[in-house]
């Protein structure tokens, strides 16, 4: 107490000096932990991943470094299986499911954000994120189970003859992206939602102001403001999809194995470590080549801002 | 009324002014897809199942399945670990996630941007790509696999959403209140205590309710990282031939309490407005 009487009163050069010093350290103790525990257990892990999958060796003699390049090569050239293939291939439902997701959101954003009273705004909201309450993987096996040869959906369908008797959903491409965009509509809808709700109403008074009709309105003032929103829900959406091993396992089959799926099963399955963590590392890079060049094309804001 | 006025008035001044039953409709369709798998889980966990596996066949109601979860064998130890795990990474992300995030929106500081980075990629990144890296850093450092490692990992990815949760809870905020507290004679640990702890609340309850919720939810991640234990979505994912009804009712069970929490945290908001 005396301390702070004496600081308060003739402000000595001493104390002055201890709480510049506070005010220097202060972020440090307050960020230190977290900081730490992210460098250990995220950043730390994700080069770790690289150095792993540049080792030789097996699961019974263990895994040397050995600065082993040439698995990144052996996966796009002399592979039994053709990894390639499956890349594309999840590349290709990622960024179908994305589009899914931005036609179906879109609308549901606008009218969330523009019609919806404010009365209702928050219950309205919450419907759309219902699903969020139920386990994913029980979400997707009650696709399975509805979709199924013998379910309802194709029953009823075969009864009024409308699909032949071998008809199928499940296993084609189809069951597998529309899998992914039902699970991650919500990830698309949120953050159109915030960057509608964000744009100042007066800006379409001035749009009308200068005579522009409903069309021009929208495609010259709404969707331009609302660009942010967009690309937050793309990168969560695509890289979501992208990397997802559930969907293809539970809705597809032999035709719709992705990489995701193959990483999981190198990994965990086949325990070639080094492989997975190559494959890792390559989806990795894929993702962050198309999302840089999606933010050059199209331009974002500061992408850190968005999440 | 001048006629300018007049004409300003009759013109649709911005979309919330223009009525068509298109966008309407979009969005309810929409809700009624969504609510589709829900549905058949609700009314299935009430269908008497006589193979111990769901059927798509009416066999009539019964509440059997939930007087008698435990009997599905490790369902019930799977459920415990799932919630045990929620809280505890709850917790630990909320306890370390807090200052740091008071430290990235109010502190300059040597690495800052590096941080926001990690954080960032943190969210970004797909699930397997973090489980798989998580799974290498395990096996290089020789720590097994199992209930360690799944709270370890489930806290890293936690602790990017309390952060983001939080530092949208404190952008706008500002140091006024503190500062007034300082000025009045409060000690920072007082001050942080009696002013910026309370703000920050409903922004660390929100945190700490979706950290529960991805933690409860992440099958992905968990698979690489669990050994020999297995979570919820892990025992669910398991079950390869039909599911068994006491599944339907575990899921039922955690969407009624999941949606009470929600509608609960927002009448509590309606109710004090500032936080």
């Amino acid at each position: 107490m005396t301390a702070v009487d004496t600081s308060a009163m003739t402000l000595p050069p001493a104390p002055v000096r201890g709480r510049r010093f506070a005010r220097y350290a202060t972020p440090y103790l307050l960020g230190g932990v977290g900081s730490l525990w992210l460098i250990v257990l995220f950043l730390i892990p994700l080069i770790s991943q690289l150095l792993v999958s540049l080792m030789t060796g097996n699961i019974d003699q263990g895994y040397q470094l050995t600065w082993n390049w040439s698995v990144y090569r052996d996966i796009f050239v002399g592979a039994d299986v053709n990894y390639l293939l499956f890349l594309g291939r999840s590349l290709l439902f990622g960024a179908t499911a994305t589009i899914i997701t931005i036609v179906v959101a879109y609308p549901v954003a606008y009218f969330l954000a523009f019609r919806a009273s404010a009365r209702w705004k928050n219950g309205l909201l919450l419907l759309i994120m219902l699903s969020f309450f139920v386990s994913f993987i029980i979400r997707t096996n009650m696709w399975v189970f509805l979709l199924g040869g013998q379910g309802p959906v194709l029953s009823f369908l075969r009864n009024l003859h409308l699909v032949g008797a071998d008809a199928h959903v499940l296993g084609t491409a189809g069951a597998v992206i529309g899998g992914m965009a039902y699970n991650d509509l919500a990830f698309m809808v949120l953050p159109i939602y915030v960057a509608l709700e964000r744009i100042d109403p007066r800006l379409f008074e001035a749009a009308q102001d200068l005579y522009g009709n409903q069309r021009a309105v929208f495609f010259r003032t709404t969707l331009p403001l609302s660009r942010s929103g967009i690309f937050a829900g793309i990168l969560l959406v695509f890289i979501d999809t992208v990397g997802d091993p559930v969907n293809p396992s539970l809705l597809g089959g032999q035709s719709t194995y992705t990489l995701g799926q193959a990483i999981q099963n190198v990994y965990l399955t086949q325990q070639e470590y080094n492989v997975a963590a190559a494959l890792s590392t390559i989806m990795m890079i894929a993702l962050g080549i198309i999302l840089f060049a999606y933010a050059r094309v199209f331009g974002t804001d500061n992408i850190e801002d968005l999440v | 009324m001048t006629a300018a006025n007049q004409l300003v008035s009759e013109l649709p001044l911005n979309p919330r002014a223009r009525r068509r039953p298109l966008l309407p409709i979009i969005y309810w369709v929409v809700v009624a897809i969504t609510l589709v798998p829900i549905a058949v889980m609700v009314v299935y966990s009430f269908n008497t199942a006589p193979n111990h596996r769901i059927t798509y066949v009416w066999h009539g109601f019964t509440l059997n399945y939930y007087a008698h979860l435990a009997d599905l064998s490790g369902l019930w130890q799977a459920f415990v670990l799932s919630i045990v795990i929620a809280i505890a990474s709850g917790l630990i992300s909320v306890i370390v996630g807090t200052p740091l995030a008071l430290a990235l929106e109010r502190h300059r500081f040597w690495g800052k941007r590096l941080l926001t980075g990690i954080l960032f990629v943190d969210i970004a990144a797909p699930s397997i790509v973090v489980g798989a890296a998580a799974l290498s850093f395990f096996l290089s450092i020789g720590l097994h696999t199992g209930v360690t490692t799944i709270l370890l990992v489930h806290v890293t990815f936690n602790i990017a959403y309390v952060v983001v949760t939080l530092r949208a809870r404190l952008s706008g905020v500002g140091t006024a209140l503190e500062q007034a507290a300082a000025d009045l004679g409060a000690s920072p640990v007082n001050a942080f205590f009696r002013i910026t702890l309370p703000i920050m609340m409903p922004g660390i309850v929100a945190s700490f309710m979706l950290a529960l919720a991805m933690s409860i939810d992440d099958y992905v991640i968990t698979s690489f990282v669990a050994g020999s234990a297995t979570t919820f979505p892990l025992f669910v994912y398991g079950v390869k031939t039909g599911l068994p009804p006491q599944v339907l009712c575990m899921g039922t069970i955690i969407f009624a309490v999941g949606l009470l929490l929600a509608l609960l945290n927002g009448a509590l908001n309606r109710r004090r407005p500032v936080g």
